[in-house]
């Protein structure tokens, strides 16, 4: 049957919604806070080659860029003529799923009438896969927990009981696993139904039409976006903390005419702790900056995603090859754009933001009775795993957000759900005043925390923050973002990465980074400065030294503090 | 409830303000629009017109229902009062963290929405109270004063007071209130604990701080309307919808007016599952499509599905996360950015988008001829052929079809290479399209299977897509009712006096406490019954138990509902296998080894449901006589058919007609699709089903 352009689009719009439905089937029956609470997850569909025709926009960009080249891995380990109605596949391969060992991904081949007619694929955080649990410590992947290779979870329908056992057999969670693992086949289905019933409906036996008039139109769109380009290249560099030696990310941006080339060449060799990144990883997020920055509208699929290459030497912190660790691949994973919008600003200015807090703020606390104590045996041990944010850089006309989450897409959780998941306790969660850098357009603002436990409880503190003694740099004149600091409440230091031991009664006291700010702070407008200091964003003190802020107008915003006002 | 008494039910729309008169049997309706300034005068306009249509005078009417999207408008608009919050030292700024996130991922440019308050309104108390309701830090009250103090001098005329964990024990609230009490006896003070007592500190103290945002207004809003209605002859009771679909006394409204938020879809839901009701319909699917929004409800038995938290104001596209999630029992719906009125364009990869932006009534769609020039859905509808230019909206706004063929050739036509005919027909196609995608990740989201739902459609706008709408989502049957128009107005007269207490209190049921779940619902029905009691005093009150249950571990509860004795009499294995029961319905398989635990715990005290009529069907028996022909675009041709016209009012109870065909009446235009046969039932509903093969 011939279909018009208006069916296609409808079909387009309806494997989006598809791919969406599969998301939220996930996202209600997931056991991991990271999945459920945060949405660290991603789903997709694909075509019989592997190529990717749409992606849920539930997700984060890390999974969603990453996802899409698994397939094809997929395709090629279990062999085209091994593929079957009712099969299931399973990995968490860093290097051909999503980045760590973490990240469990599962497909599903779809079968329509008999015939294989593309695949589902859905990917998701999970809480623990043993070893030395979530965190930097590793020395190589073999400490980072247990490895899937890709393979069969079911064989036409049975699923591969041996594989349970030893998945059980290694982690510290394993009902909670083995229910996120059922809850991952759980959407791919739910995926493939509703993809049978689209072909029903408008009487198609196969996707090849559909997967030619999404492909076509969006390589279209995206070469015309990179087509008004200047055809020039440009090197952006960027330097974090690490682990235990300063990270330099460096980045060359080259503009063709129908495509833009990411060249890591010059980037920092490895770390020898867990913060090395994959290179699908590396790719998914150059590749979220340079769309996000020129082409946000534009529906991701394997031909959106085709015109972004990316070049970087291996065994290069952004192209960690195995047995590297990469548990928090996510921690350079995140500094990608900045190090790209540091490039692509110098070929088009006054479109991608200033550098902001780049990763998130995650910590895990492990809870357990002091030695010393004398608690009643009721007291548990816990493990809680929080998802915190800095502040985002400044805009070319636009603050910086504050406490918010960028490049990541992942949320934070309630501290009133935290506090039931175990006996800690969140003494503090707020904005952090004068961390926003200072500029035309602020940086947006970080935020304070303090952590302890009921008493009678000590804990190990593992820590993955990063613009420790690397703030976020300011764009055309702004001012930098604040550090971060971490400490206990008796003065004592803490280190930005790593497992440190809490003794019962001691807090943890951390402040997370700004983001940085955009334009000369003299050029902020007058409102916005005191806006600032009425909302107490900013303090006295800079509003008056680097703001200009004169004693009337100082005056002006206490007074009207005073009197409950706002402007 | 006796039966003759003359009842008045009043929706407060954005632009129309809808009344009917409901005495001794026979309906009377009015459409007046919404009187911004002062929303009581439409309200008495109405009432006038309704009692001069039904020949009585206003002294007559014994009670008043009224719902509205004042409180919504409010919260939207930014339009209340001077508001300070008072809460947990550390915690100043959760309403305006939010959840931390980006709600559009691909905007480098996107802004969050602005709390409700501002930093500089929002103080700090010391004290702390843990996650079981245990006090860790004393709450002092000299510390209170010199807060209070401060407020006190800044002039608020409404505080909000949320403290952490304060579902779990309130002294410290109370405590704040006290003092707030004594030293501003004039503010008005709402408690989280009292207004959304429920676990998630961001919900709770953005539902408490709306709450104490919109109170001055509402209230003197409900005072002006009961002097203007004595002033009217209606000397009556007036009672208010809230969102979730039950009718509270005006006092109750007064102290809790977030629970009014969204009260007119909710009414429409309420009109729906009457219906469903006199029809025995078990599944039904609304579908409210008016000028700028479509709104989509799940009733299951003849009760729309509930939800505990929602959002309202969305900022960006009507995009969830957009808005400002607000905790309270409300009829759960989706709502989308697809009404009449929607507005279409081109984007980069050359697709038509439809909506959210909406041509309003000012200019209003291409075809109004008020220098509209961006083609609405309306436009489309007209050039299909589904609108008759001559007989919109009863004949009150004449049509132009060269305006809207003009303005759909210009935004859409040139762009894509494509007739005005084809634009019109894409632009159907995608709003349809979008409104069945918004149907169905709705009913995944509540692991149901549309294909066995029943659509009722009303609203304006409804009846014109629905037919496509059920072929896309593989629905059966679709039962277009008479009032149609005034649907949420007709939907408060059916809704029954109810209150919905709830509490979040955590209990695992490896330590299942049989005493303390007594405890909790004896206090919650309490609650319940007392304010449904205001309202009635005279009427049996029947309590619905229900408990929120999950897997320790999961974030998703879903709802176990309880009888009466399994709540008082309560039973470890009995709550198991409820929630297991449950579970495996809604996602396929249990999860073995995993402690369950409750939640929220929940009481609703309703008076009983007013008895429906169920409705004898009738099969196809007459035959309708055609009133004219129009063109019809025929979307599986991608052709123009010339098809019959029949009017609404000469069909009577048994007269069918086979689609495709053309109905139309004052109020809206029916389309039935070429696949289905239409058949007037006796309560003057439009009945369509797919045609039996012969």
């Amino acid at each position: 049957m011939k279909h018009s352009n208006v069916a296609y689009q409808v079909m387009w719009n309806r494997l989006i919604s598809v791919v969406e439905e599969q998301a939220q089937a996930l996202v209600r029956t997931a056991f991991s806070t990271s999945v459920r609470e945060a949405g660290d997850l991603s789903a997709g569909v694909y075509d019989v080659k592997g190529q990717m025709l749409a992606q849920a926009v539930t997700g984060t960009p890390g999974h969603v860029n990453a996802m899409a080249d698994a397939v094809a891995h997929f395709i090629r380990r279990i062999g085209t003529d091994k593929i079957f109605e009712g099969d299931i596949y399973i990995t968490n391969d860093p290097w051909e799923g999503t980045g760590h060992l973490h990240d469990i991904t599962m497909v599903t081949p779809s079968f329509y009438k008999k015939e294989l007619v593309g695949f589902f694929a859905c990917t998701a955080h999970i809480v623990d896969i043993g070893g030395r649990g979530f965190g930097a410590d590793a020395a190589s992947i073999y400490e980072e927990g247990l490895y899937l290779p890709i393979m069969k979870f079911a064989d036409r329908g049975q699923v591969d009981q041996t594989l349970l056992k030893i998945v059980r057999g290694n982690v510290r969670e394993p009902d909670q696993l083995v229910g996120d693992i059922f809850a991952l086949s759980t959407c791919n289905e739910i995926g493939h139904r509703r993809l049978t019933d689209m072909m029903k409906e408008f009487g198609i036996s196969d996707l090849i039409k559909i997967a030619e008039f999404i492909f076509e139109n969006s390589r279209r769109a995206t070469i015309e976006r990179i087509a008004s380009l200047p055809k020039k290249s440009a090197s952006g560099e960027l330097t974090i903390d690490g682990f235990e030696h300063p990270i330099n990310l460096k980045v060359k941006i080259s503009i063709q005419n129908d495509k833009i080339i990411s060249d890591f060449t010059g980037s920092s060799g490895l770390d020898k702790k867990g913060i090395n990144c994959p290179l699908v990883y590396t790719k998914a997020y150059a590749c979220y900056a340079l769309k996000v920055a020129i082409a946000p509208e534009i529906p991701n699929n394997a031909a959106s995603l085709a015109p972004f290459e990316i070049i970087a030497p291996v065994d290069t912190i952004v192209n960690a090859v195995h047995p590297a660790p990469v548990a928090l691949r996510h921690i350079i994973g995140h500094f990608v754009p900045d190090a790209v919008f540091n490039a692509f600003d110098k070929i088009v200015p006054s479109i991608v933001p200033a550098e902001g807090a780049g990763c998130l703020c995650n910590f895990q606390v492990s809870l357990r009775p002091a030695s010393d104590s004398t608690l009643s045996k009721n007291a548990k041990r816990s493990e809680v795993l929080t998802f915190n944010s800095g502040g985002s850089g400044a805009r070319p006309e636009l603050d910086g957000l504050s406490a918010t989450a960028f490049p990541s897409g992942v949320m934070t959780m309630p501290i009133e759900a935290t506090e039931h998941a175990g006996p800690v306790i969140i003494w503090r969660k707020e904005l952090r005043p004068d961390s926003g850098g200072n500029g035309k357009q602020r940086g947006g603002l970080g935020q304070y925390m303090e952590v302890g436990a009921q008493a009678g409880h000590e804990f190990d503190f593992q820590a993955m923050f990063d613009r420790v003694n690397h703030p976020a740099n300011g764009r055309a004149g702004g001012g930098a973002g604040a550090p971060t600091t971490i400490q206990q409440d008796d003065g004592t230091q803490m280190n930005g990465k790593g497992k440190q031991f809490i003794p019962n009664g001691r807090k943890v006291i951390m402040a997370f980074p700004g983001g940085a700010g955009y334009g000369e702070a003299k050029d902020r407008s007058l409102d916005q400065v005191k806006r600032d200091l009425l909302r107490g964003y900013i303090s006295i003190e800079t509003a008056a030294e680097y703001y200009g802020l004169n004693k009337e107008d100082v005056d002006e915003v206490q007074k009207a503090i005073e009197n409950g006002e706002d402007f | 409830m006796p039966k003759k008494t003359a009842r008045l039910g009043v929706d407060i729309g954005g632009t129309f303000t809808d009344v009917v008169l409901e005495i001794s049997g026979g309906s009377y309706s009015a459409k007046v629009l919404t009187t911004y300034i002062a929303p009581e005068n439409a309200i008495i306009e109405g009432m006038a017109q309704v009692c001069s249509k039904a020949r009585v005078s206003p002294s007559v009417i014994k009670q008043i229902v009224h719902g509205t999207t004042l409180a919504t408008n409010a919260l939207i608009e930014r339009r209340g009062a001077k508001t300070a919050l008072i809460t947990t030292e550390g915690f100043r700024d959760v309403i305006e963290m939010r959840t931390e996130s980006r709600f559009e991922q691909y905007d480098l440019n996107l802004s969050l929405p602005e709390p409700l308050l501002p930093r500089q309104m929002r103080y700090t108390v010391p004290g702390r109270i843990d996650a079981n309701g245990n006090e860790l830090v004393p709450l002092d009250r000299a510390d209170i004063e010199k807060v209070v103090h401060k407020i006190a001098v800044a002039g608020y005329e409404s505080v909000a007071i949320g403290l952490i964990h304060s579902y779990a024990n309130d002294t410290h609230e109370k405590l704040v209130r006290d003092v707030v009490c004594e030293l501003m006896p004039q503010t008005m003070i709402s408690l989280s604990s009292e207004v959304s007592p429920q676990m998630r500190e961001y919900e709770r103290f953005n539902t408490v701080v709306a709450n104490a945002y919109i109170k001055p207004l509402m209230k003197s809003y409900l005072d002006r309307l009961k002097g203007k209605m004595n002033e009217a002859g209606a000397d009556c009771n007036i009672f208010l919808m809230h969102s979730g679909g039950g009718i509270i006394s005006i006092e109750s409204a007064a102290n809790f007016p977030v629970r009014l938020v969204e009260s007119g879809p909710a009414g429409g839901a309420v009109f729906a599952a009457n219906i469903a009701e006199k029809y025995n319909l078990d599944k039904v699917l609304s579908f409210d499509m008016g000028g700028t929004t479509a709104k989509i409800c799940l009733i299951k038995d003849f009760t729309p599905k509930t939800s505990r938290v929602f959002e309202v104001a969305r900022t960006y596209r009507f995009k969830k996360g957009s808005g400002m999630p607000i905790s309270i029992p409300v009829i759960d719906m989706v709502e989308i950015g697809a009404g009449g009125g929607s507005l279409a364009q081109v984007d980069a990869m050359r697709q038509i988008r439809v909506g959210p932006e909406s041509a309003g009534s000012e200019p209003g769609p291409a075809c109004y001829n008020k220098g509209g020039d961006k083609p609405a859905v309306t436009d489309a509808d007209l050039v299909l052929g589904k609108l008759d230019p001559e007989n919109f909206a009863g004949g009150s706004i004449k049509l132009k079809k060269s305006s809207s063929e003009t303005v759909l050739q210009n935004v859409l036509g040139n762009s894509l290479d494509m007739d005005a005919i084809t634009s019109a027909f894409g632009l159907v196609e995608v709003v349809d399209e979008n409104m069945a995608n918004a149907a169905r990740v709705h009913a995944v989201e509540n692991g149901e299977d549309l294909s066995q739902y029943t659509m009722i459609a009303f609203g304006g706008a409804a009846p014109l897509h629905a037919g496509r709408l059920c072929e896309k989502l593989g629905v059966d049957r679709l039962l277009v009712p008479q009032g149609a128009g005034v649907g949420s107005a007709i939907g408060f007269l059916r809704a029954p006096f109810s209150f919905e207490a709830n509490r979040s209190v955590y209990m695992s049921l490896s330590n299942f406490n049989d005493k303390k779940i007594k405890n909790i619902f004896t206090e919650l029905q309490l609650e319940a019954t007392k304010f449904v009691k205001d309202c009635d005093p005279i009427s049996e009150i029947l309590s619905e138990f229900k408990v929120y249950m999950r897997y320790s571990g999961q974030g998703w509860e879903i709802p176990i509902v309880l009888t009466k004795d399994q709540a008082m009499i309560p039973d470890v294995d009995i709550f198991k296998s409820r929630f297991i029961e449950d579970y495996v319905k809604l996602f396929g398989r249990a999860v073995d080894g995993m402690d369950i635990e409750i939640t929220v715990w929940s009481v609703n005290a309703t008076t009983p449901h007013e008895e429906v009529k169920s409705i004898m069907e009738n099969s196809h028996t007459k035959n309708t006589p055609s009133d004219g022909q129009r063109k019809l675009y025929d979307h599986q041709t991608e052709d123009f058919k010339v098809v019959d016209v029949v009017l609404r009012n000469n069909m009577i109870a048994g007269s069918s007609v086979d689609g495709p065909i053309i109905i139309t009446e004052d109020e809206t235009t029916i389309i039935v699709p070429a696949n289905r046969t239409a058949i007037c039932q006796s309560d003057g509903s439009i009945d369509m089903r797919l045609k039996v093969l012969k």
